[in-house]
């Protein structure tokens, strides 16, 4: 079940530098919520918080409350593996296992948890494929290695991997930066798809992306949450100043 | 819900695995050089380091002419392999793409997985059975292939470190070839070539089957190359396969010098690579 | 005419560069290929003599000038097959958790002390092995396991301390941080993206090494595995201080034995005419042996693949020289 995100004063050091200063901010279910800004604002950083990929790190602090659903996921009766399967992740580059082939790639999170046996994971891997509009383009060869389909491809395939795990959000970070145009232009008509089921939340670089694929959009500055809106909105008349002087900058 | 609790715990099992693992290795090694320390100190000291080998029960005695002939059948090693290697490195280089180029890289990574014993034997055959006698001179050229694809494979990988940029710069204001690999290339990888030099001493400095083959050993000071020369680990290893209780201490104090030694050049060698990495 | 001759001259200069640094590539070679014909060459008497023979015999006499290997090539094959037994899951352990598991502040120096161990010559090993583990094995391990398994051939024999199991866990010890320090190497060499591409399916530490990190780096492994047996099987003095030096079958793990390098230590001083050149094929077998290794270990280094590993191969390469052989 797709759930929102809320988050509440959320705070992140690396070590002695705070990257992510109090922000507060929700993500309504079922809908794209996208994060700007500039390299380095902490984006990126606010968004592996929510499935605590961060912990993976040391020296880095986390204080404040983040919610998917009614659960906060940094109380205590939160086992982080378990997060992570609820929490869907698509990294800025492709990353499908190289090992492994289209099949096993996503069926690697139907394995690990154990959510579907024999022939069911056929199906599975089937489904999720075609949600990811990958299935017309690999059906033929599922055992090829998922490392040698093209970039738009793979990360087609790690959405297909992502979904086959039922998550509740989806966390997009730059998921179209390596891609040529066409690989982008399915991306983005895979996540207007996806919301349909999902909460997404995705960082990007590019405007143009935010304002096409979201319904919601926040600007992050230097760890800041300056200004968050309706996309249609937040475009048209944004309220902040420095809102303004990065999108007139940026689209300009 | 039970899968979940048992991954964590096939999980945790594995860590403490793990873990263990690593304890076991680290302790293990950690007792090597603990036991060289041990036993070693109390033996070394000045007499120790500056005297001949004591004949069987005699009190005292030292490693002198050991410290002595390892010092230069090392050194004579790299007196012959640093110049050729540099050079042979240099062609490398060069030529990186040719054909003969990777022969040459083919063989030198052969050189380097041959078992240093074989160099031995190889040494043994062509110069101790040739001339006659076991001889410092032998055992410098036996280190001089142990250090060989070392020094050469190091310094190729120090030398495409040169940015080609500043090379075509060099060649553009009319340098030679040669020109730019003496004034351009050679000093700016200098420090990257004596670190591998320095490494390759050390792997040196600690061979016994080729020198014993080659030099094998003496009881007296070195007065010329062509006569049998006491070594480090030689004297270890005679010492230590010897029956008597004060020359199996001398053992422990011998290898006590020489692993200090070549720790000191590797810790060296390792920090001003890291330094050098860094100023890249 | 001035500017003629003094291209000419530099040309000739640039040309004899050339030629000299092209003569020093050439030694390399010339070495290399001179040290197996040398030596094969002159194994050839024996070869002519015993042939087959050689490697399907066990009487090593040199009074009677009768040379079987089948000793030294068995006490080599189980030495550096139970080393690399024992050294296997340490040392990839140890890897893992120096890549994975340890926290990053701890992760360089005690990398560092590890592939500092490597360095540390073979003869040292040796030592410790006497006059440490020895006397240990004599009256612990080995003790014990005379007593209690005894009845098994492998473990049947009075504990001496010197044999064939004190001359593997030397060797075990020696290859460790060699095997430990490359496979660790290749793991890192992991990228980041497919480590938390696993965690963020909800994957344990455990399954992203057993399902990720391990398939990915198998063939760098493997590589590294292969580097530690060719180390085991030419090493020499360290085995010669501990295996006790007999010429026999091994009877038992606890009974001394004889390896095709430590024979070679053991009599080249006596050794003329057949005696040698019997010695001069055991060196033989052993290059070619360690050639064969060493090159598959360098296909698994080299090998074109999807192995993301594979990427770590020049500073592997680097590492590994740096361990010697």
């Amino acid at each position: 079940m797709a759930q929102g995100v809320n988050i509440e004063n959320f705070s992140f050091w690396y070590g002695q530098s705070q990257v992510v200063k109090n922000i507060s901010l929700s993500a309504p279910v079922r809908q794209v919520t996208a994060l700007i800004g500039p390299s380095g604002c902490g984006k990126t950083t606010l968004l592996r918080s929510i499935n605590r990929l961060h912990e993976l790190h040391p020296g880095t602090r986390a204080a404040g409350r983040i919610a998917i659903g009614e659960e906060d996921i940094f109380s205590a009766a939160v086992d982080p593996v378990d997060l992570r399967r609820r929490v869907g992740m698509i990294f800025q580059k492709p990353s499908p296992f190289p090992h492994l082939s289209v099949f096993e790639n996503v069926a690697a999170g139907l394995r690990l948890h154990g959510l579907a046996q024999g022939k069911e994971i056929a199906e599975r891997v089937e489904a999720c494929l075609r949600k990811a509009a990958l299935w017309e383009e690999v059906k033929d060869d599922l055992g090829r290695k998922g490392a040698l389909l093209s970039g738009g491809q793979q990360q087609r395939l790690c959405i297909a991997r992502a979904l086959a795990v039922e998550p509740e959000v989806f966390l997009m970070d730059e998921p179209c930066a390596s891609l040529d145009p066409v690989g982008i232009m399915r991306i983005e008509e895979l996540i207007r798809e996806l919301k349909h089921d999902y909460t997404v939340i995705i960082v990007t670089h590019n405007m143009h992306q935010a304002s096409r694929i979201s319904d919601q959009t926040a600007f992050v500055l230097n760890g800041e949450l300056v200004e968050v809106g309706r996309t249609k909105e937040f475009f048209l008349a944004p309220t902040d100043p420095r809102t303004e002087a990065y999108l007139t900058w940026k689209i300009g | 819900m039970t899968n979940r609790r048992k991954r964590k715990a096939l999980g945790l099992l594995f860590e403490a695995l793990c873990v263990l693992a690593a304890s076991i290795a680290i302790v293990v090694l950690a007792l090597i050089l603990y036991y060289v320390f041990r036993r070693g100190i109390g033996v070394v000291g000045f007499v120790f380091l500056t005297s001949l080998p004591a004949p069987v029960g005699v009190a005292g005695g030292g490693i002198g002419n050991a410290l002595i002939g390892s010092l230069l059948m090392v050194g004579l090693g790299a007196l012959i392999a640093v110049p050729v290697c540099i050079a042979a490195a240099v062609f490398l280089d060069q030529n990186p793409a040719s054909k003969l180029s990777a022969f040459v890289r083919f063989a030198t990574r052969v050189l380097s997985g041959v078992p240093s014993m074989v160099i031995g034997l190889f040494v043994f055959g062509q110069l101790v059975l040739r001339t006659g006698n076991y001889s410092a001179l032998a055992g410098g050229i036996a280190l001089s292939i142990v250090m060989a694809p070392v020094i050469t494979l190091s310094a190729e990988e120090m030398l495409r470190l040169v940015p080609s940029s500043q090379r075509e710069a060099s060649m553009a204001l009319g340098a030679s070839k040669q020109q730019t690999v003496f004034r351009l290339v050679l000093p700016g990888a200098a420090g990257g070539l004596i670190v591998g030099v320095m490494l390759a001493v050390a792997l040196a400095a600690g061979q016994t089957a080729p020198v014993l083959l080659t030099a094998l050993t003496s009881r007296f000071w070195l007065e010329s190359l062509q006569q049998p020369t006491a070594s480090l680990p030689v004297l270890i290893y005679h010492y230590a396969t010897s029956p008597f209780a004060d020359w199996q201490a001398h053992a422990w104090g011998a290898a006590l010098v020489l692993v200090t030694a070549i720790l000191v050049l590797n810790v060296t060698a390792q920090l001003s690579l890291g330094l050098s990495n860094r100023r890249r | 005419m001035q500017a003629v001759r003094r291209a000419l001259h530099s040309g000739t200069r640039e040309g004899v560069f050339h030629y000299v640094t092209l003569l020093a590539a050439l030694g390399l070679v010339a070495l290399a290929v001179s040290i197996f014909l040398v030596v094969t060459l002159q194994s050839a008497p024996a070869w002519r003599a015993f042939g087959l023979s050689f490697l399907t015999t066990s009487i090593w006499d040199p009074m009677a000038n009768q040379f079987g290997a089948v000793p030294a090539l068995l006490g080599t094959v189980i030495t550096a097959v139970l080393a690399l037994a024992v050294a296997t899951p340490l040392s990839i352990g140890t890897a893992v958790f120096l890549s994975e598991i340890v926290p990053q502040n701890w992760r360089r120096p005690l990398s560092f002390v590890v592939e500092l161990l490597a360095a540390v010559p073979s003869v040292v090993y040796g030592l410790w092995g006497l006059f440490v583990l020895a006397p240990w094995l004599r009256t612990g391990l080995g003790q014990l396991l005379a007593d209690s398994l005894g009845f098994l051939p492998i473990f049947a024999g009075p504990s001496l301390g010197i044999g064939v199991l004190t001359a593997s866990l030397v060797l075990a010890i020696m290859v460790l941080p060699t095997i430990t320090a490359i496979s660790g190497e290749v793991m890192r060499g992991v990228p980041t993206e497919l480590r938390e591409a696993m965690f963020a399916l909800g994957a344990t530490r455990w399954e992203v090494v057993t399902k990720v990190i391990l398939p990915s780096s198998k063939s760098g492994i493997a590589g590294a595995l292969l580097l530690g047996l060719g180390r085991a099987i030419g090493e020499a003095i360290a085995v010669t201080m501990v295996i006790g030096n007999a010429n026999l079958i091994p009877a038992s793990l606890l009974a001394p034995a004889q390896t095709m390098a430590s024979l070679i230590v053991n009599e080249f001083p006596e050794a003329f005419d057949l005696h040698l050149s019997a010695l001069l094929l055991l060196a033989t077998l052993l290059f070619i042996i360690t050639l064969i290794i060493n090159l598959i270990a360098a296909w698994f280094f080299y090998r074109p693949s999807q192995d993301v590993a594979a990427t770590a191969k020049g500073s592997v390469w680097a590492k590994l020289l740096r361990k010697g052989s």
